[in-house]
């Protein structure tokens, strides 16, 4: 038999009888999306499906095979471990810990009444303070968190929404007592409110006057912090809540649009703030799927930012993202396993050209990480960046006829459902009808329906079992830490002068008030000693809160 | 089920954390069971959650928590239902608990902890058994 001349000569002489004689495993072969996975990709399905244009070339126009012209060949992506927790103190000990042992950017975990727009005396803190990150009440715990840091020379990312400009105030203003000008800041705070309104929780304010205090930062950090990313719009924790990765696509990319036209309804023009917009996905266990994801992205955002909005600037119409290893794969069951899980995971990422990464350490199932699991994270990274060779060559699996065509469906899939979302009248109107909560909840059900079935696997939670675990060592956060922060809270709050503190605030509530930029006047409340809590409640008082719209 | 009423269940998300796809997913899985649902959302407090126990007169409260505040919460749940005269209530839990504290918990009277990789059809014998 003369050998096969195209993809479908193949499938027919060859394939198809070797399935008649042996059939193949009775699994669904499709991505987490429901793509169907053909059992070979050929030049037809380049062809077919894509244009050439779309490929293209690293650093150039729609950006798919990355967005710098060296990659990885001229630096590394920044290697960042999400990590705070206890106090200030312990915060700046492991900070100091991660940078001396090559960490080489900064991520900044608060907790949850930080998060929320309380301090750490508040009742509804009680047993939260330093449970999930860092508390920062006010200007002291922030720079304890930063003793011995030069904040000239490293980068910072927070995760931080409802309370970000809160958050930037206090980074600048302890920059400015170390000498460093705000407009040598690196780093970002993650400020994107819907993604909190569909997934993660931490929101406060309704979407109006959230939208609002997010394009103020907007504006504010276009002309006074140039190099800080005013925000990180989220696909990572509708993903961890359930979705797919079309809807991470889309969804991202929706709220994304969202900003762009919130911004521009402020009066600001695209090109003068969205150089500064950054972007967080996750990178999940499907692995080409994941390479296959993070190529779309990109070339949507630049197709939209050109045909949608407009604009002229190349660096408006880059994606360039942070991922996060999943925690949601994460098993409590033989915990190693998850070392094995987020390489492979983080090799999805660099594979698909992001900018800097965090990986999971192995007992978060159970707790935040121990020190020991930490520097294991990192050293993945190192091993990835340092002996795996995947950095030598820029977007190395491009012209791959399955990653190409899944790129393309990706893109296309979540194209269409950027679609549907502009039709029911955009981001913040599809969150108000609970559009996208009741799709993440839908997807989420269905995985675990197929894991109870049996249909999808999870080794050693639904196959592949062991009897025995050892018992391992688990990280605890020391109630002392929360008594010291309270302690140091209450202590700041006697002897601040308090005349100062009243004037910065009732000015914060006449700024609210009207509509001038927010950003200076909460700089001038941390810089008085307000506390976050206390900027928070003038700005509920005056906002109004958000209650919750529970679907499930 | 012993009786041709269902049982009324309550989920509830004591803390602030926002992770409700646990939460969520079982609500949804004791509800296709046959069981009556409620849940409350995030970020309740102890008391909202007795409340919300006793306007809704139910049978079990699964409470989920991965901000790793239980040891605070719990006990002012569990007293809150004391008080309330609900101590006949089952209480069972599920988030990010860790092994060393079931012993504690258990001794507040919250016998069910269900960890992650837990299967819905073990939840849902145990709700069918209380």
């Amino acid at each position: 038999m003369e050998n096969p001349k195209s993809k479908k000569e193949w499938i027919d002489n060859v394939w198809r009888p070797a399935v008649e004689k042996r059939k193949e495993r009775d699994i669904s072969f499709s991505t987490t999306s429901d793509i169907d996975i053909e059992p070979i990709y050929g030049p037809e399905d380049l062809q077919d499906s894509s244009e050439t244009d779309d490929i293209g070339y690293p650093a150039q126009y729609p950006y798919t095979r990355g967005v710098q012209p060296t990659m990885y060949r001229g630096r590394l992506w920044t290697m960042r471990q999400y990590s705070g927790f206890a106090s200030a103190e312990e915060t700046n000990t492991r900070y100091r810990y991660l940078l001396d042992q090559g960490q080489t950017g900064l991520s900044m975990a608060f907790d949850l009444p930080t998060q929320t727009g309380y301090d750490s005396d508040h009742p509804i803190a009680l047993g939260e303070v330093g449970k999930v990150g860092v508390p920062i009440s006010h200007m002291e715990d922030m720079e304890i968190v930063f003793n011995n840091i030069d904040l000239s020379k490293v980068s910072t990312s927070m995760t931080i929404n409802s309370t970000a400009s809160i958050l930037l105030a206090y980074y600048i203003a302890v920059a400015k007592k170390q000498g460093v000008p705000a407009k040598d800041l690196r780093g970002t705070v993650q400020n994107d409110l819907l993604k909190e309104y569909v997934a993660r929780g931490t929101y406060i304010y309704p979407p109006k006057p959230s939208m609002r205090l997010i394009t103020d930062l907007f504006e504010y950090c276009a002309s006074e912090t140039p190099n800080w990313n005013t925000i990180s719009i989220s696909g990572y924790h509708m993903r961890e809540a359930g979705c797919t990765a079309v809807q991470e696509i889309a969804f991202t990319i929706s709220h994304a649009i969202a900003y762009v036209e919130a911004a521009i309804a402020a009066g600001l023009e695209v090109d003068d703030f969205a150089p500064q917009l950054a972007f967080f996905f996750v990178a999940q266990s499907d692995l080409l799927e994941e390479v296959a994801k993070f190529r779309a992205a990109r070339r949507l955002w630049a197709k939209i930012m050109v045909e949608r909005f407009g604009s002229k600037n190349p660096k408006s119409q880059t994606l360039r993202f942070h991922t996060q290893t999943a925690g949601v794969t994460l098993t409590a069951q033989q915990v190693d396993n998850n070392v094995v899980r987020s390489t492979l995971q983080a090799l999805s990422a660099v594979l698909g050209g992001t900018q800097s990464l965090h990986v999971n350490s192995k007992d978060e199932a159970l707790s935040l990480p121990t020190e020991e699991a930490v520097t294991v994270s990192l050293r993945t990274q190192q091993i990835l960046a340092h002996e795996s060779g995947i950095t030598n060559s820029i977007d190395p699996l491009a012209g791959s006829y399955l990653i190409e065509n899944l790129t393309n469906q990706l893109e296309q899939e979540a194209k269409k459902y950027i679609e549907q979302i502009d039709s029911l009248g955009g981001a913040v109107v599809a969150i108000e009808q609970g559009f996208q909560q009741r799709e993440i909840n839908e997807a989420a059900y269905q995985m675990q329906l197929e894991i109870e079935a049996g249909s999808r696997l999870v080794v050693g939670v639904n196959a592949f079992q062991s009897k025995e675990e050892p018992p391992i060592e688990i990280f605890r956060i020391d109630p002392k830490e929360s008594e010291k922060q309270i302690a140091r809270l209450q202590r700041m709050k006697s002897s601040r002068d308090q005349s100062k503190v009243e004037t910065a605030l009732n000015n914060l509530s006449q700024v609210a008030k009207s509509d001038q930029n927010t950003m200076p006047a909460i700089i001038e409340c941390v810089e008085a000693l307000a506390t976050t809590g206390e900027i928070c409640d003038v700005l509920r008082e005056i906002f109004g809160i958000q209650k919750e719209m529970v679907v499930f | 089920m012993s009786s041709n009423t269902p049982k009324r269940i309550l989920i509830a998300k004591p803390g602030l954390d926002g992770h409700d796809r646990g939460a969520k997913v079982v609500a949804r899985g004791l509800r296709d069971a046959g069981f009556e649902v409620i849940y409350t959302g995030i970020r309740q407090t102890p008391e909202m959650i007795v409340q919300a126990a006793v306007q809704e007169d139910v049978d079990a409260i699964g409470l989920s928590i991965l901000s790793g505040a239980h040891l605070d919460l719990f006990p002012t749940i569990v007293t809150g239902l004391k008080k309330a005269g609900l101590e006949d209530v089952k209480i069972f839990a599920g988030g990010i608990i860790p092994k060393q504290d079931y012993e504690e918990l258990e001794a507040l009277g919250i016998k069910g902890i269900f960890g992650p990789g837990t299967s819905l059809g073990d939840i849902v014998s145990y709700v069918n058994e209380i």
